[in-house]
C-alpha cells in the first residue's frame, strides 16, 4: 500500500511539474486558479507545523516539541537560513527533553 | 573555487554553482531528516531513497511520512502531499516560458527538475542565465536530496532514538521556515490562520491526513481577501 501511495504521489507530482515544460510552453492558468495554487501551500504548511507540533497519532498534546519550534519560529523571524531552522528546532526540542520535560 | 570561461555572462560575474551550492546544503539538511523518519514511519531505507527518486518534492513527502508515522493510511498521505504539489504546476508555467524548444526527452528532464528552488533561483534574475540557473541548481537539488535521504535512510538505525536528537519537531520546524513567505501577505496569513484552525479542531475526531486536507479549505477561504492589502 505505501509503494501504491508513493507511486500515486510520484506520478502526480511529476504531472505537475512537466505539465509546463511539456505540454504548455507560453500558457498561463487562468487568474483564480493561480492565486488558489498560490495560496494552498500557506494553509496546509502551516497545518502541517500545527499537527506535527502538538498532535500525537491522533491526540493533542503540550510536550518538548512546543519549545523546539518556538525556537525555530524565532530564528524565522530572525530570517535564519533554512537549514538553521531546522537545527534549532530540532536541537532545542533534544534540549528541552536532556532537561527532563516532554 | 574555480572560474568558468566566460563569454556572453561576462557582465554578470556571479557564478552559478556559488548560488547553487548553498541551496544544496540546506536542502541536503532537511533530506538526512527525510530520510531518518521515513524509515523510522515504516519504509525501508530502500523504499526511502527511491522516494526521494520518484517524487523529488520535500515538502510533499514529509506531508506523506507524517501521515504515515500517525498510523494514517498511506493514501490520504498522498492526497495531502499532491495539494501541497499543485503549487508546481504554475512554477513549471513560468519557467517553460524561458525554455528553448527542444526534443520530448530533453523537455521531460526539465519537467522532472521543477521545484521550489530551481525555479525560485532561476527566475531571480528573469533577464538572464534563466535556463543555466535552472538547470544547474536542479541537478544541484537531485543529487543533495537524493544523496542525503540515502545517508540517512540507511545511516539512521545509528542514531537510536529520534526523539532524543529533537529530530520530530526538524519537520515542523522546516515547514515553519517554508511558509514564512507567505505570512508577509495578508491572504497567505488568513490561508495560514484557518488551515491551523481546522487541522487543529480535526486532528482529535478525523482520521490522520483528513485534517491536513481539510486545512486547504483555508487556501479557498482566502481567495475572498482583497490581494491589495499585504
Amino acid at each position: 500500500m505505501i509503494v501504491v501511495a508513493l507511486i500515486v504521489l510520484g506520478v502526480g507530482t511529476y504531472a505537475c511539474k512537466a505539465f509546463g515544460p511539456l505540454l504548455a510552453a507560453g500558457r498561463e492558468l487562468p487568474p483564480t486558479a493561480q492565486r488558489l495554487t498560490d495560496l494552498l501551500p500557506a494553509a496546509l504548511l502551516a497545518a502541517l507545523v500545527a499537527t506535527q507540533t502538538l498532535a500525537t497519532e491522533t491526540s493533542l498534546t503540550l510536550d518538548a516539541r512546543v519549545v523546539g519550534v518556538a525556537a525555530a519560529a524565532v530564528a524565522v523571524w530572525l530570517r535564519a537560513p533554512f537549514a538553521i531552522v531546522v537545527l534549532v528546532g530540532a536541537g532545542v526540542t533534544a534540549l528541552t527533553r536532556a532537561l527532563g520535560w516532554g | 573555487m574555480w572560474s568558468f570561461p566566460r563569454t556572453r555572462e561576462a557582465s554578470k560575474p556571479e557564478p552559478v554553482l556559488a548560488r547553487a551550492i548553498p541551496v544544496g546544503v540546506a536542502v541536503g539538511a532537511y533530506g538526512l531528516s527525510y530520510g531518518v523518519l521515513a524509515v523510522a514511519a515504516g519504509m525501508s531505507p530502500l523504499l526511502a531513497t527511491l522516494s526521494s527518486l520518484i517524487v523529488l518534492a520535500g515538502g510533499s513527502q514529509f506531508a506523506f511520512v507524517g501521515v504515515l508515522a500517525a498510523g494514517g493510511n498511506p493514501l490520504m498521505g498522498a492526497a495531502s502531499g499532491l495539494l501541497l504539489n499543485l503549487r508546481l504546476l504554475p512554477f513549471g508555467l513560468s519557467i517553460a516560458r524561458h525554455l528553448p524548444p527542444a526534443p520530448l526527452p530533453r523537455r521531460a528532464v526539465d519537467g522532472y527538475l521543477v521545484v521550489d528552488e530551481s525555479v525560485a533561483l532561476a527566475l531571480s534574475d528573469p533577464d538572464d542565465g534563466v535556463v543555466r540557473r535552472f538547470r544547474v541548481t536542479g541537478v544541484t537539488v537531485v543529487i543533495a536530496w537524493i544523496g542525503a535521504t540515502a545517508i540517512g535512510a540507511y545511516g539512521g538505525q545509528f542514531l537510536g532514538d529520534l526523539r532524543t536528537w529533537g529530530l520530530d519537531a526538524a519537520f515542523p520546524a522546516g515547514f515553519l521556515a517554508l511558509v514564512a513567505p507567505w505570512l508577509r501577505t495578508r491572504s497567505g496569513r488568513v490561508a495560514a490562520a484557518v488551515g491551523v484552525f481546522l487541522a487543529v479542531v480535526l486532528t482529535p475526531i478525523t482520521p490522520p491526513g483528513v485534517p491536513i486536507l481539510a486545512a486547504g479549505l483555508g487556501a479557498v477561504i482566502a481567495l475572498r481577501v482583497r490581494t491589495e492589502n499585504p
